[in-house]
């Protein structure tokens, strides 16, 4: 039997080297610290506000702040009696809409020098956890603890329909951006589709985002945040999975992709590195690629391509992120923080980036002989 | 401390039993740890210990701290009590306030479940050389007839295996240990055997009875007495089986209670104390929330608040809630600290206690901690000064002792004291 030779033997192809999606204008890869914004109580949820202008936040001290993103300039405003995690805004009435654990819907005149609530709403028993408005900005969606969706006119907050939606708390509400639907989104992974009288159209089971916990005896789980994709084909779910331990928060973060008109799951985004912790932020970016952050053990933001399971871009965070929004022009993604601070980040391409400087060489030590 | 044996050979307690199993000829030594019912004597003292195990939060109970950092996103309501605030999430308990007290200045300085859950249990610190009885042995010692059918200390667990934690009694004996309940489920082998009837029953209990007798004579011991009680209340528990059945009682009852674990326990322990039981701890899992604590508090209080609130309704209208201490404990409390992914930590510091019924002041709060519950400010108490309470409470001078071969052991921490202001 002949020897093989080695000289003869080919090289090994390496493999080609993992490239990067093109986005055009964007570069989730070179993302990073653009501004901060430091409040004095722990941050909640984050949303920019159309124009760009101001960044909207929520804290643990019952406040919103706006934040004039030019100057950092900010505005606490009162209202609610506990804490918030839903803002909306209706463009054409210039109103930010907040949602409360108070179980109260409150509407801003958010461009105002001192911005105070206009109208008040006791809307559900229980927590508000999430808002929705519609593409004309004038029905508002709401969901309570209480089980119940309700639709309600803006700017008048005057309800026009209300159903029991649900068995579990329910965590999301939206409207569709056809505007002809809702998506409601339980505790339990339950995902309902209504059409505007409550009239469910069909449910999909998220099981992947609940689990009982026999050794606690409870539920964890939910979406705890929705997205739509700009056209509205596909709709994301964040929240958290393979949960072994509910009350320490052991399991990982995850995003369920579903199809709109199938109600199909068709991809789960997960990160590419082992994470413990909750999605607690999801988006569609215009640019076409999926954006989501999370908190647990630390705080991460990810990139990925939609038909890709794997993130192809990351950062990790200086601590836990609890939300996430992307600014109207799409070139920074502001994160709210436990310690808070609100930060944004620049997702443009970077065209100074820092030179690499090289390591510095350090002389080894000289230790004198023992006399 | 344990108590003495006349003979602590693992081998003689087997051979016996295994005697005594062989000669009935249907191995009672599966009903080791028996539960038999009696008729409610209504003068009789009864306590049902109602423990949140984990921790459960102060700050989204009994000490509510809204508009504060550390306060959370629950608000105050308004409790039966002009002046008294709770949680929201606790309305139908809040409606029972007038039939409650607070402790809201407790510190016992420990922040791990196990000796934390001692001190409740025992009103006393873990010690190397020591072990105090629990609560519910104590209470099974001093106000347990001899006759009840029913063992002292009832112990209803969410799940486990059942069975006698003699470990619990201490130096008090075997006998006054603890036994539990696992899911609520009747103990094992309840039914009496097909083909034995009522005669062959009897005449199989004289048997025994003398052989006891024989041999207590020459070995009298706190196991060999134990042994006996037990297979004496096997006899008449199995005749109060349908204590265990909360299947008997009727769905608008057992709604009222809830369908979940909670619920079901908390209708046997209703079942159980109006049946004679002397002491009924049922416990009610879990509130250890590191992670998202106030989610966790809505699901858990959600079950808790309705299901307690029933359970003081029926012992109040049944005539029972004046003459059984009611005490809704915990290992510990909860950090005023909101962690960074929404939970409370282990707590010790600055927590509370709710109790009610016999011996304790309607409507009474005790104890304050400051503005933002991170220590307590007046009256600050531990678990010595709860378990005093507990005695008095029940109608007992807390400052005696319990007398073990002749050497006298106190009942409650010495150093320690009731509180009086809640007393009655």
């Amino acid at each position: 039997m002949q020897k093989e030779e080695k000289k003869d033997a080919p090289k090994p192809v390496e493999p080609a080297k993992p490239v990067a999606p093109s986005f055009p204008g964007f570069d989730p890869v070179a993302t990073r610290l653009s501004k901060e914004f430091k409040h004095t109580s722990a941050l909640l949820a984050c949303r920019y506000e159309p124009s760009g202008k101001f960044l909207f936040t929520s804290g643990q001290d019952n406040t919103l702040q706006r934040w004039e993103i030019e100057t950092a300039k900010k505005t606490d405003m009162a209202g609610h009696s506990s804490w918030v995690r839903a803002m909306v805004f209706a463009l054409k009435d210039k109103i930010l809409i907040s949602g409360g654990y108070d179980g109260q819907i409150l509407t801003w005149n958010y461009e105002s020098a001192e911005p105070i609530p206009m109208r008040q709403v006791l809307a559900h028993q229980g927590w508000i956890r999430a808002l929705g408005i519609d593409n004309t900005g004038k029905k508002l969606v709401s969901c309570g603890n209480d089980g119940r969706i309700a639709i309600w006119s803006i700017p008048e907050v005057k309800p026009i329909h209300s159903w029991q939606g649900h068995e579990s708390h329910i965590y999301q509400v939206a409207f569709h951006p056809s505007g002809q639907e809702i998506v409601s989104v339980d505790l339990k992974g339950m995902v309902r589709i209504w059409d505007l009288t409550g009239k469910k159209i069909r449910e999909v089971e998220a099981k992947a985002l609940h689990k009982y916990d026999a050794g606690f005896g409870a539920d964890i789980g939910g979406a705890r945040s929705l997205a739509f994709s700009p056209n509205g084909s596909s709709l994301a779910l964040s929240g958290i999975t393979n949960v072994s331990n509910a009350f320490a928060g052991i399991g990982n973060p995850v995003i369920l992709l579903i199809d709109w008109a199938t109600g199909k799951i068709t991809q789960t985004l997960a990160p590419k590195e082992k994470f413990q912790g909750t999605m607690w932020g999801v988006a569609f970016h215009p640019a076409g690629f999926v954006v989501g952050t999370a908190g647990g053990n630390g705080g991460m933001l990810w990139f990925w391509k939609p038909d890709q399971p794997n993130d192809f871009a990351v950062i990790k965070l200086p601590d836990n992120a609890r939300d996430l929004a992307i600014a109207p022009d799409g070139k920074s993604v502001a994160i709210p923080f436990y310690t808070g601070f609100a930060r944004t980040y620049d997702i443009t391409p970077n065209l100074n980036p820092p030179k690499e400087v090289p390591p510095k060489v350090v002389p080894p030590k000289v230790v004198p002989p023992k006399t | 401390m344990n108590c003495k044996y006349a003979c602590n050979t693992v081998e003689h307690g087997v051979s016996r039993r295994a005697f005594l199993g062989g000669a009935a000829g249907m191995g009672l030594g599966m009903l080791a740890n028996p539960l038999l019912a009696k008729g409610l004597n209504s003068q009789q003292k009864r306590v049902l210990v109602v423990f949140l195990s984990g921790g459960v939060s102060q700050l989204e109970t009994w000490d509510p701290k809204p508009g504060v950092v550390t306060g959370g996103p629950f608000r105050a309501i308004p409790t039966s009590v002009p002046g008294i605030h709770i949680s929201e999430l606790l309305p139908y308990t809040a409606s029972w306030m007038h039939k409650l007290a607070l402790v809201r200045g407790i510190n016992t300085k420990e922040n791990d479940h196990g000796k934390g859950s001692y001190i409740m249990h025992t009103g006393r610190r873990q010690e190397p050389a020591n072990e105090y009885p629990h609560l519910g042995s104590v209470c099974s010692k001093l106000l347990n007839e001899d006759k009840n059918p029913l063992p002292g200390y009832l112990n209803i667990t969410p799940n486990g295996s059942g069975g006698q934690s003699t470990k619990d009694a201490a130096y008090l004996g075997p006998k006054f240990g603890s036994v539990s309940i696992s899911d609520g489920k009747a103990p094992l082998n309840l039914e009496k055997p097909t083909g034995i009837n009522t005669e062959a029953e009897m005449q199989r209990h004289l048997l025994r009875q003398s052989a006891n007798e024989r041999f207590y004579s020459r070995r009298k011991s706190a196991m060999t007495e134990a042994y006996t009680q037990t297979y004496d209340q096997a006899r008449l528990l199995m005749e109060k089986r349908g204590l265990f059945d909360i299947t008997s009682e009727s769905s608008k009852i057992s709604d009222r209670y809830g369908k979940h674990d909670f619920g079901r326990h908390c209708l046997l322990s209703r079942r159980l104390l109006e049946g004679g039981a002397t002491f009924v701890k049922v416990s009610h899992t879990n509130y250890d929330t590191h992670h998202e604590n106030f989610d966790f508090h809505i699901e858990q209080l959600g079950e808790f608040d309705r299901t307690f609130a029933t359970l003081l309704e029926d012992l109040d209208t049944r005539g029972m809630l004046d003459s059984t201490l009611v005490v809704v404990m915990s290992e510990f409390g909860r950090t005023p600290t909101i962690n960074r992914n929404f939970g409370r930590d282990h707590w010790g510091t600055a927590w509370s206690v709710a109790m009610g019924g016999c011996g304790i002041q309607k409507g009474a709060v005790v104890g304050k901690t400051n503005a933002t519950g991170t220590a307590v400010v007046d009256r600050e108490v531990n678990g010595g000064h709860l378990f005093h309470t507990y005695l008095k409470a029940l109608g007992f001078d807390s400052k005696k002792n319990f007398y073990v071969d002749q050497r006298p052991l106190p009942m409650a921490d010495p150093k320690a004291s009731p509180i009086e202001e809640i007393l009655l």
